[in-house]
């Protein structure tokens, strides 16, 4: 069954087209992975799909049920901001106990529900404690619960990780992870190291359009290209910022992506490439730390497909 | 359902973040000070100096002196409350992302929007029934006791008055992005009104006639303001339905 269906959605704010005939179907209980850079559409389609704003063409469903302006399809969703706001002065309880107000729970299936997402994203020990003094952390904790209140079929989550801490993504992407076969997540994102870990198929976004979609797995069989990695020694990035630069221009190099002294070359010739590129790392007098073939990441494939200016060729 | 879960929130915050009791100690002040200003001012002008002089031409206070020292700081200083506290109740949850996240549940724009104004109609009813008995015990104290029935006309009048200021500063809350910019339309809408009353035979048609029509009923003088109330139920419907539209069209 499909969870969530779009028919060339399209929304304009001015002259700016920020979706551009958005197609795409999320098949339920998968955890999907929407990528794109900034500005490309995500929050856009989020926000449509949850009638926080209306689109200025196309339809939408969810789980079969198209979204109108009656928004009957409201209790069946859940929703995570990108950057949750909550009623400062009220508890964390208190919050959760508003929502299932709003969901129309009865007294006891409040305290229950309450009380249990509470403790299933770890706030039960500050449940007494005013949301204005929570951590970014906490609040997308707090955040996630609330999304969770009606037990959704489908819950959309707007960039859940992106401004946490190391120890605060890896809560809330393993919140995500349990989600897994319990609802169909859609789960917008720019880091696509937190798609890699958490979500089962990816749609990449660019400009408003779909660029692809498909199983994380068979997108990465489909776009295996040869890549190196490369390291080198401290003291010598300036030769190595110079070297990588060289290789731009050579036919048997699609593109590289370098990140201080750490090189990515995704290459087209293999045996070529095995042949050339120490040698010629050698050449330019380079002492590399790591040198090594690797398996395409999917950050190799989303620049590959979306593109990121001054790095790609 | 929804509508009392989003009472429930309204209520509650007025009276966490402590608008409630300002709300209240204002009105009640000037309820309990107002008959005993009325009282204490020939007093207070005599013992100034020089006042000796004049101090003949002092007239005694009188019962009505009370209740137009009544009406004026309760409708005053309600007015100013009623745009203060209703500014930022719908553009500060669109400026913080709060409307978006619970206007994402099952909860319809329109309850969400009605509630805010019945919490803000009850907060000043509560603070007004506190504000008229401390008028109406110093009154009876310092005076005579106000017939009681017009004593409750004229705050019920006060009422309808305010909870026309209440719901065209909603308007202007879910109109704007900012809370100033409601803000200085609601007070440029008191002070055009104010204006406005001033003009020969279109007084009588503005809500702030409640005020006179009230003071009237409990001195004893025959006046009526129909059309000003007739005119305020307009009023609060139409700045009601407006919000609505407009709120319903909006993208959060």
């Amino acid at each position: 069954m499909t969870a969530i269906r779009i028919e060339n959605l399209r929304k304009l704010f001015g002259k700016v087209i920020a979706l551009d005939g958005l197609t795409l179907n999320v098949e339920q209980g998968t955890i999907f992975g929407f990528l794109g850079p900034n500005g490309a559409g995500k929050t856009t389609t989020i926000r449509l799909l949850t009638g926080l704003a209306r689109p200025t063409a196309g339809r939408a469903w969810i789980m079969e049920e198209e979204i109108s302006a009656s928004r009957s399809v409201n209790t069946r969703i859940g929703y995570l901001p990108e950057d949750p706001a909550f009623y400062s002065w009220m508890t964390p309880a208190e919050f959760l106990d508003l929502i299932t107000r709003l969901f129309g729970f009865s007294h006891s299936e409040r305290k229950t529900r309450t009380q249990e997402l509470l403790e299933h994203v770890g706030l039960n020990e500050v449940r007494k404690r005013r949301i204005g003094g929570f951590s970014r952390g906490m609040r997308q904790r707090l955040g996630i619960a609330q999304a969770l209140v009606n037990r959704p079929e489908v819950l959309f989550l707007d960039e859940p990780a992106s401004a946490l801490d190391p120890a605060g993504r890896k809560d809330v992407l393993d919140l995500i992870s349990q989600l897994h076969g319990k609802c169909t997540v859609f789960m917008s994102t720019h880091i696509l190291a937190d798609v890699e870990r958490v979500c089962d198929t990816v749609g990449i976004i660019n400009r408003g359009k779909l660029v692809v979609e498909a199983p994380q797995a068979e997108l990465l069989a489909h776009y295996t290209v040869p890549a190196f990695e490369l390291e080198c020694e401290i003291g010598f990035e300036v030769q190595f910022k110079s070297f990588i630069d060289s290789l731009k221009s050579l036919q048997w190099v699609n593109s590289v992506l370098r990140k201080n002294s750490v090189a990515r070359v995704v290459v087209n010739d293999l045996p070529m490439a095995r042949q050339a590129l120490l040698a010629k790392a050698a050449q330019s007098g380079l002492a590399l730390r790591r040198y090594e073939i690797v398996t395409p990441s999917l950050e190799d494939i989303f620049l590959r497909l979306v593109g990121e200016e001054g790095n790609i060729k | 359902m929804t509508f009392f879960a989003s009472l429930r929130k309204e209520l509650l915050e007025l009276w966490r973040c402590y608008r409630f009791l300002v709300t209240a100690v204002i009105l009640l002040v000037f309820g309990l000070g107002s008959p005993l200003l009325a009282k204490s001012m020939p007093q207070l002008i005599k013992m100034m100096p020089g006042a000796e002089r004049f101090a003949a031409l002092i007239p005694q206070p009188t019962f009505a002196d009370a209740i137009s020292q009544y009406v004026k700081n309760i409708s005053q200083f309600g007015i100013v409350l009623a745009v203060l506290m209703t500014m930022g109740s719908v553009v500060q949850e669109k400026e913080k992302g709060t409307a978006s996240m619970v206007l994402a549940k099952p909860l319809p724009r329109s309850f969400f929007l009605l509630a805010k104004f019945a919490a803000l109609c009850l907060n000043f009813f509560i603070s007004l029934v506190l504000a008229s008995l401390g008028g109406f015990y110093y009154t009876l104290v310092l005076f005579h006791a106000p017939h009681f029935s017009a004593w409750l006309a004229l705050n019920i009048l006060i009422f309808l008055s305010l909870a026309v200021y209440v719901s065209m500063t909603l308007f202007f809350s879910t109109l704007f992005r900012s809370q100033w910019a409601a803000a200085g339309l609601g007070l440029s809408i008191i002070i055009s009104l104010s204006a406005l009353s001033s003009f020969p035979g279109l007084g009588k048609y503005l809500p702030s006639s409640l005020f006179s029509w009230g003071a009237s009923l409990v001195i004893g003088n025959e006046a009526s303001a129909w059309p000003a109330l007739v005119i305020s139920l307009a009023l609060i419907l139409i700045s009601l339905l407006a919000s609505w539209l407009v709120f319903k069209r909006q993208e959060l």
